[in-house]
């Protein structure tokens, strides 16, 4: 499956194997994790929400732009729901095509659009408290 | 007498928090655009801060601005400034 929304641990493997072939000549990974720390205070953990099915039809637009503007790229995403703790990853993005130039460039792309324009939101945890990021409160 | 629709409208993280419920439906004139929508929803949610800075609209999961005509039975999701990844 290679767009998909899971509140369990993301597997790499199955990620990549779903865009990788013998046609292949390069898959680029984009892996983001749960960093300990913002803005000076401790995160332990990120807690994950998504309007799912917008967000499944989204992933689908974004594969399809790279697809059209890098024909024959293929690719996938993965991203987590729920609690996710520090260091843990939370979406991982492959692109695979037939040159790197063109894996590096659909994988960023579709990294950038996810974080401008999917609708999951997360909630920073700290020991003190907790806030939803971006959103002042 | 004017004729009404009903729509389902979503709200997430803070916004869903603000509003205290996760969904909810509303009830428009029949020629209600996302933008009367908004409208009726800060009345009856004066600290919601809808229509605000970095809230989004979608219609059937697209993203919509103000302007687009509703349909009964569409559905209208508040999207927050998102932050996944």
């Amino acid at each position: 499956m290679r767009l998909r929304l899971t509140d369990q641990p993301l597997d790499l493997q199955a990620v990549v194997a779903s865009v990788a072939g013998p046609d292949a000549g390069a898959v680029d990974v984009f892996i983001g994790t749960v960093r300990n720390h913002a803005k000076g205070r401790r995160v332990l953990r990120l807690e994950y929400e998504a309007y799912e099915a917008m967000v499944l039809e989204q992933f689908g637009l974004f594969a399809e732009e790279a697809q059209r503007r890098w024909p024959g790229a293929r690719v996938a995403v993965h991203h987590r729901l729920g609690a996710c703790q520090a260091g843990e990853p939370t979406v991982i993005v492959a692109a695979c095509h037939a040159h790197r130039a063109e894996a590096f460039d659909a994988c960023r792309l579709v990294v950038e659009r996810l974080k401008a324009d999917a609708p999951i939101w997360k909630r920073e945890v700290y020991e003190d408290g907790s806030v939803w990021v971006g959103q002042g409160s | 007498m004017v004729r009404g629709m009903r729509i389902r409208v979503l709200f997430f993280a803070a916004l869903r928090e603000r509003a205290g419920v996760s969904d909810l439906e509303l009830e428009l004139s029949e020629d209600a655009t996302v933008g009367d929508a908004l409208a009726a929803l800060s009345r009856r949610f004066p600290d919601l801060g809808v229509p605000g800075p970095g809230v989004r609209c979608a219609v059937e999961r697209e993203f919509s601005d103000a302007s687009r005509p509703l349909v009964e039975g569409q559905e209208l999701a508040l999207i927050p400034p998102v932050s996944g990844g």
